[in-house]
């Protein structure tokens, strides 16, 4: 009882950026189809390199079908990633509508982290519905089924995923409140976001499986904190992590959001000290 | 004034504006440079995972991509003013000054906002250009530099003209639309491989509908000395870039219907 009346005020934070951000539909189908062509070319390239390749070994740490696997759900999760602070949050720094949030009588970081939630699950939802829907069924209806995006290797592996992915959320979500506070030090997040952006997507795995990558960077690839939020889910989708390896991989997920958690209220209780209103 | 003076004029405007914030400046470019490059990082680790890729090796592959880049960067730099016509423009009524103006249309958009940061794209693509010319051993004589200029400024003119499109588009949307990136950095990323390796259907819309492999494929090719391993003939690539100017003169019809139609927000 007590716990849902100290949950209350972030739940509704949450919710209510949710619900706001389902609002721009059209951006979505927008980015809907750009993620589709986008995917189209990928999986175009995967074939023609798989198709060359004749050197068993060469492909062994994935197979085609993942490859394109993962490449529909990499395209549905696209908007998981954490390249860009929450323009609300940056924008309540330079109205000053930030004094308002500094003053109610709840945790700030808690609330703000409950909102870059709420704003990155609205975006992802309705993204990753259309992409399974096109290429999980439209594709093997239009008859290309060796395109398509494949079920999980098993139940438990689905199951997995989804655990994983809530926790990708989660990671997501810590690392939008390290750019939030960047950009209410910086005032400007754009060259913030132009920097991060490509070490975001290339380090989770987005533009290529982290597995295809060379394999002496391997180790050091997986135990850094941006696999957790694509590459992690990934390789739990295919079963690729079974078993005590699978509660390793959702323990290190977990590791890296209560470090970015910590890294980020610590960071942020020192901007918010040195942090002057302009009045407005 | 001339328009090419005017044109100027506008440009060195937009870049001493730029100027004035020589550290966001500096940092967007080099954010430019870096998410260019690691694109190239991705081609780079299939290559050496697979080997060639159908007969294709790297420092070919590489030719495709650096050409690309750098049309896209210059097309991007100059056609800024058509990528947020909608949002900086129609919405705010900024567009009803610019029609004011006795002056061309296109050419005040062009110069509106003449991005430093594109630079960051640009020096990635002469990297990978550098590179191509190493690996695969380009030998760059008159005639190739002459083909390979043909093609910068086709794909150039192919470029701008998408970006001519998203922005009539905007006149009917009065908003700018990411489905537009489908044909400007979507169709980076379709350029940066050879057409050969793509469905028949794909390779045709990159031939006759938005005409990227006849800037970047084919003009390739020719420089490469290599034979299409589709069947055609050397030639076409020495003159298939002046489609991208034939898309540039299209799109700027459409333009001018969008022009017509417009009415003022009243903001």
């Amino acid at each position: 009882m007590r716990l849902r009346t100290l949950a209350r005020p972030y739940v509704a934070a949450f919710a209510s950026r949710f619900l706001q951000m389902l609002q721009y539909r059209t951006a979505a189908l927008a980015g809907f189809a750009t993620q589709c062509w986008w995917g189209g070319i990928k999986v175009m390239v995967f074939a023609a390199f798989y198709g060359g390749t004749a050197i068993a070994g060469a492909s062994s740490s994935m197979s085609l079908e993942q490859a394109i696997t993962y490449t529909w759900l990499a395209q549905g999760l696209l908007v998981l990633l954490p390249w860009l602070s929450d323009p609300e949050v940056a924008q309540a720094v330079r109205t000053g509508a930030v004094a308002y949030d500094r003053l109610r009588p709840v945790d700030a970081y808690a609330l703000w982290f409950a909102r870059s939630a709420g704003w990155i699950a609205a975006r992802v939802l309705p993204r990753v519905a259309l992409m399974a829907a096109f290429a999980a069924v439209a594709l093997p209806l239009a008859g290309l089924g060796e395109w398509a995006w494949q079920l999980p290797a098993s139940w438990a592996a689905g199951l997995a995923f989804l655990l994983s992915t809530v926790l990708a959320l989660l990671l997501s979500a810590s690392m939008v409140m390290l750019l939030n506070v960047a950009a209410t030090a910086a005032l400007n997040e754009r060259g913030i976001s132009a920097v991060a952006t490509p070490v975001v997507i290339v380090l989770s795995g987005n533009l290529l499986p982290l597995a295809l990558l060379p394999d002496a960077w391997q180790t050091v690839l997986l135990v850094q904190p941006l696999a957790g939020l694509m590459d992690i889910p990934a390789r739990l989708y295919f079963g690729q992590l079974g078993g005590w390896h699978a509660v390793a991989a959702l323990g290190l997920q977990c590791f890296w959001i209560a470090a970015l958690v910590a890294a980020g209220r610590l960071a942020m209780g020192r901007t918010m000290r040195s942090l002057q209103i302009q009045g407005g | 004034m001339g328009s090419l003076a005017l044109f100027f004029r506008l440009v060195r405007a937009s870049i001493g504006g730029q100027a004035r914030y020589p550290a966001s400046a500096l940092m967007l470019t080099v954010g430019q440079f870096l998410g260019t490059g690691i694109e190239v990082i991705v081609v780079w680790a299939l290559f050496h995972r697979f080997g060639d890729v159908q007969g294709w090796r790297i420092g070919e592959v590489a030719l495709f991509y650096g050409l690309v880049n750098c049309m896209f960067a210059l097309a991007d730099a100059l056609g800024r003013g058509f990528d947020v016509l909608g949002t900086e423009f129609l919405r705010t009524g900024a567009f009803d000054r610019l029609l004011l103006r006795p002056r061309p249309l296109a050419l005040q958009l062009m110069g509106n906002d003449f991005r430093i940061s594109r630079a960051g794209r640009l020096l990635q693509g002469l990297a990978v250009v550098v590179f191509a010319t190493q690996q695969a051993g380009i030998e760059w004589t008159a005639a190739t530099v002459a083909i390979a200029l043909f093609a910068l400024a086709g794909g150039i003119a192919l470029f701008l003209g998408i970006l001519v499109l998203q922005g009539t588009l905007s006149f009917w949307t009065v908003e700018s639309l990411e489905i537009a990136n489908v044909l400007t950095y979507g169709g980076v990323q379709a350029a940066q491989y050879p057409l050969a390796l793509y469905a028949r259907w794909f390779r045709r819309v990159l031939t006759f509908v938005v005409p990227l492999a006849c800037v970047a494929y084919y003009p390739a090719l020719a420089i490469l000395g290599k034979a299409d391993p589709l069947g055609a003939p050397a030639w076409v690539g020495i003159v298939s870039p002046a489609t991208g100017f034939v898309f540039l003169a299209a799109a700027f019809g459409v333009w001018r219907l969008g022009v017509r139609r417009y009415a003022s927000t009243g903001s």
